[in-house]
């Protein structure tokens, strides 16, 4: 290993130049950073100043510099400029970390300097701390996509990655191909002028996946077991006669799909023991069982002459047993229905759709609900009282509009149920009451993990990780989650779905091949390691780790699956000996910046307040406050996080025997609707604070010294505002006793 | 009940939209109304009314014929077209209730203490006899369209309007005795008695 060689380079550009000392900052860098050497330039990301760099980085083992330190802007701005391969690259936030966020007079000049002198201290012991990043080598290259259900997600998502070139293989349960969408008689349109219902086209989706020499197909099977990690995933495939092929693959496709909701237990809709109430599915077999012809209902064979159908039944509720959000598809599958009766039955068939609150999402929606009305159904607001059976059926409802109980007689009644996940177990369901009445529901990947058999819910069952930021992702990497498994959704919704779990999986693979991390480090070539001499086997780590990436060994040391890492660190701020580092990332790292902060004695009255933030969040909301110019306080000192989860209590309690007056913590929401982009990071990382308040009373420090916040992306405002408090307290409650 | 309201019953049984739809003039739109009630936040008249357009197209939908052709709703229209400008799926909403008025008029149905009805019986009243309208006695009719001592005390109210208006020559008292009219009177009458020959045929004779 060659010897360290930081080259600082110190960007003059942007009005560095004009409010900071450019050569103290170079004697900084060269005494204090123990640089090797400080360049200046006028325009660092320019080409000129670029190549300077990399003539630098030129010449192997005696090249001028092996680690850069650049003090300029953001490390979140001109980030294809400064890409130097391997090379450990620091980027000291000179702009928006300094002269953006400090008043450009001559009573702050001096404070202003401190600032950044401080950040290249930090930058430069960041830069000594790392080391180059590089893959471990174990990995490899499997194109092999596994779709697990063959229903039209399944199928589209098989047809879609092996048309970019990669095998697929599909696990269906059932005896054939096409799921749900098999049984229906038409589907919504999907293209202009969506007036009328459309043949679904599963038929030719299953020929062509069944002529196609690149898609395997697996009937009557199911999953049980599947180990290993992106790139070398194993999955026994077991036929239900009790045959098992084990294959290999890159990364998986989990298209499971939906179960309908049961209305037998409503009393109230006369479901149970009258063949005339249906549900919507049952609709469409009834519609194909016409065959062209009229439809007729099913307790007499009698042409229907008119149908009502009954909207939101056990869905968007708030009794108990029944569902509290709605499928999204109901209103328009009743148009699309009640279309079945006008084409079939004749427009003189009675069509009255009964809703609560029409939906008509999608591209179409509107101009299908305006067909409908043009083919003469009927739309009712009503509030359906019950269904009364009888050879002629009376269903009782309040009209909402006119505001009157009336009712009306059909021939047949419809009933719009919900949609539920065809998920596996979720790993981290509650345990069960005594008393409870538990529901055993059949893994569907039987996952080797750790945590769990199957893909963690997210609400009501569904299999996401985030809906707002990261479709498809899933809390198990390289296993992703398409169609109405993930939410309710359309035929129309579920192909793009499939289409981009498709792609998903197949940049997985190849990341996983290369030995880089998947969403959101995407290209991160980092990679947990533990020092196993130091390792006390507490598991922290392994039952911590918000991916599941972690297995234990017989001796209860962990195994890191390092392509199923997504490199947040959780498992490093979990570990209470702090063996566990990357290359690019450690105790280290943060600890050395946080220790290179140059701290002021009492009588200076300049505090310090360590201000650790997520890089995806907090970090860029402050970039954001500052290219408003909002004022952040000269006592802040900033260092990116990967995550909260991240972070080591040994920063915090080092900070604090520094001299350090106050530490502020920002990380993401944390609750149900959080948006930890490692989905528990930010939650670990509370639960973990929630104790350094006794760590601060035992060193004789005030509580209200460290804080811990959650900032969205958004938090423009209120992020500086968070520091700005901080040094208010810090007024108020004296400077730390603990400065030298 | 009108004998054509009897025929029109029997024929249309229970559905009131269709018999809108083939008989009232702009009836197809009603069942393109999404209940927005765009409609009825835009009219200016909206409080005074029995029923807004938005409730008066679901009436029609709900089956609810009596309800509807008895409402005053239509006659109170004052056709200002907000409600045709707003509507977000483009129902001329103005002439289907203008549409709803006249054919509840044909059925005998209006609301016979309606001012704007009346007005309106009036209005066609004068035209119909020389083939223009007579604004004196027009003017007339309508004070005392609610009885003769409430005509008296409208006509002294007015009547400083109405001096003013002689003395500038803008009434001419001569049109008491007559008044003017079309030319062809004869060819006059001749039309509007095919008119209403092809009007009566539209409405009850699609099936006979």
């Amino acid at each position: 290993m060659a010897d360290i060689k930081i080259g600082a380079y110190i960007c003059k550009g942007c009005g560095l130049q004009d409010r900071l000392d450019i050569s103290q900052l170079e004697m900084t860098a060269t005494r204090d950073g123990k640089a090797v050497f400080a360049k200046t330039h006028d325009m660092l990301c320019s080409q000129e100043g670029v190549d300077m760099i990399k003539a630098d980085l030129q010449g192997g083992d005696d090249a001028a510099a092996n680690r850069v330190m650049i003090a300029a802007c953001s490390r979140r701005a001109k980030v294809e400029a400064f890409a130097f391969g391997n090379t450990p690259t620091i980027r000291a936030n000179l702009r928006e970390g300094v002269i953006w966020v400090r008043p450009d007079e001559d009573e702050h000049k001096e404070t202003t300097q401190e600032m950044a002198d401080d950040y290249i201290r930090m930058g430069c012991a960041e830069a000594k701390a790392q080391e180059p990043a590089e893959a471990s080598a174990e990995q490899q290259l499997d194109k092999h996509i596994l779709v697990v259900g063959g229903g039209y997600t399944g199928l589209t998502a098989a047809i879609e990655a092996e048309a970019a070139g990669y095998p697929v293989t599909i696990v269906e349960k059932a005896a054939q191909l096409g799921g749900m969408t098999a049984q229906l008689y038409k589907k919504i349109p999907s293209c202009s002028p969506y007036a009328d219902p459309q043949d679904t086209g599963i038929d030719a989706m299953i020929k062509s996946v069944e002529d196609n020499a690149n898609i395997t197909v697996h009937l009557n099977s199911t999953l049980t077991r599947t180990s290993g990690a992106p790139g070398r995933f194993a999955a026994d495939i077991s036929t239900e006669s009790g045959s098992t092929t084990t294959e290999n693959f890159g990364a998986i496709v989990q298209a499971s799909g939906q179960k309908l909701y049961d209305p037998s237990g409503l009393s109230q809709y006369a479901y149970s023991g009258n063949a005339d109430v249906i549900t919507n599915l049952e609709m469409e077999a009834l519609a194909k069982a016409a065959d062209g012809g009229p439809i007729k209902r099913p307790s007499d064979g009698k042409e229907v002459k008119s149908v009502a159908f009954v909207q939101n039944v056990g869905q968007c509720s708030d009794e108990e047993d029944q569902l509290s959000y709605h499928s999204g598809w109901g209103d328009v599958v009743a148009i699309k229905q009640a279309m079945y009766f006008k084409d079939l039955n004749g427009s003189d068939c009675d069509t009255t759709i009964m809703f609560d609150n029409l939906r008509t999402p999608g591209a179409g929606g509107e101009d299908f609900y305006r067909s409908g009305q043009r083919k003469g159904i009927t739309f009712t607001k009503a509030d359906i009282t019950e269904v009364i059976a009888g050879n002629e059926l009376e269903v009782k409802f309040k009209d909402q509009i006119l505001d009157n109980d009336t009712s009306m007689q059909c021939d047949l009644v419809v009933l719009d149920v919900g949609t539920l996940p065809n998920s596996g177990p979720d790993p981290y369901a509650p345990a069960a009451e005594e008393d409870e009445v538990v529901v055993n529901v059949d893994s569907i990947l039987n996952l080797d993990y750790r945590q769990g058999t199957d893909l963690p819910h997210l609400k009501h069952g569904f299999t996401d990780s985030h809906f707002i930021c990261f479709p498809y992702e899933t809390r198990r990497t390289g296993i992703y989650a398409a169609g109405p498994v993930r939410r309710p959704m359309d035929l129309a919704q579920a192909r793009d779905d499939a289409a981009g779990a498709a792609m998903k999986a197949i940049q997985e693979a190849e990341n996983a091949g290369k030995g880089m991390a998947a969403h959101p480090r995407v290209g991160d070539l980092s990679f947990p390691s533990f020092r196993k001499e130091g390792c006390t086997q507490c598991k922290r780590c392994t039952v911590e780790c918000p991916f599941g990436a972690i297995n234990e060994d017989e001796e209860g040391y962990p195994v890191y699956n390092e392509s199923r890492c997504r490199r947040c660190g959780t498992c490093m701020g979990a570990c209470p000996v702090r063996v566990i580092s990357f290359k690019n990332y450690s105790v280290e790292t943060v600890g050395q910046q946080i220790k290179n902060v140059d701290v002021p004695d009492e009588f200076d009255e300049k505090p310090r307040i360590l201000v650790l933030a997520c890089e995806n969040d907090a970090y860029p909301a402050l970039d954001m406050a500052a290219m408003n110019g909002t004022e952040i306080t000269p006592w802040a000192r900033v260092i990116p996080v990967r995550c909260l989860g991240s972070i080591s209590l040994s920063w915090v309690t080092d900070s604090m025997n520094n001299g350090y007056d106050g530490v502020v913590l920002m990380g993401c929401r944390r609750d149900d609707d959080y948006q930890c982009h490692f989905v528990k990071g930010s939650a670990m990382a509370a639960e973990r604070m929630s104790k350094v308040g006794d760590t601060l009373s035992t060193l004789n420090l005030e509580p209200e010294r460290v804080v811990i916040h959650e900032v969205a992306i958004t938090d423009i405002q209120r992020a500086p505002q968070l520091i700005n408090d901080m040094a208010e307290t810090v007024d108020k409650i004296g400077m730390s006793p603990f400065k030298f | 009940m009108t004998e054509l309201n009897a025929a029109m019953v029997e024929r249309y049984r229970s559905n009131f939209l269709k018999e809108v739809e083939a008989n009232v003039e702009e009836g197809e739109w009603v069942k393109m109304c999404m209940q927005c009630g765009v409609c009825a936040g835009s009219c200016p008249l909206g409080n005074a009314w029995e029923h807004t357009p938005q409730k008066i197209f679901m009436m029609v939908r709900a089956g609810e014929r009596e309800a509807v052709l008895n409402s005053d709703a239509m006659w109170m229209c004052t056709s200002c077209y907000n409600c045709i400008a707003r509507c977000p799926r483009g129902l001329p909403i103005t002439h289907i209730m203008h549409g709803l008025a006249h054919y509840a008029k044909r059925m005998g149905l209006a609301p016979k203490e309606q001012p704007t009805a009346k007005f309106a019986q009036l209005f066609w009243d004068n035209l119909v006899k020389k083939g223009r309208v007579n604004e004196l006695k027009l003017g007339i009719s309508l004070y005392f369209m609610n009885g003769f001592s409430e005509g008296i005390k409208t006509s002294l109210k007015m009547k400083d309007i109405g001096l003013g208006m002689l003395k500038t020559k803008r009434m001419s008292p001569m049109e008491m005795l007559g008044g003017h009219g079309v030319k062809d009177s004869a060819g006059f009458q001749k039309m509007l008695k095919k008119a209403q020959e092809l009007e009566d045929k539209r409405i009850s004779g699609s099936t006979d």
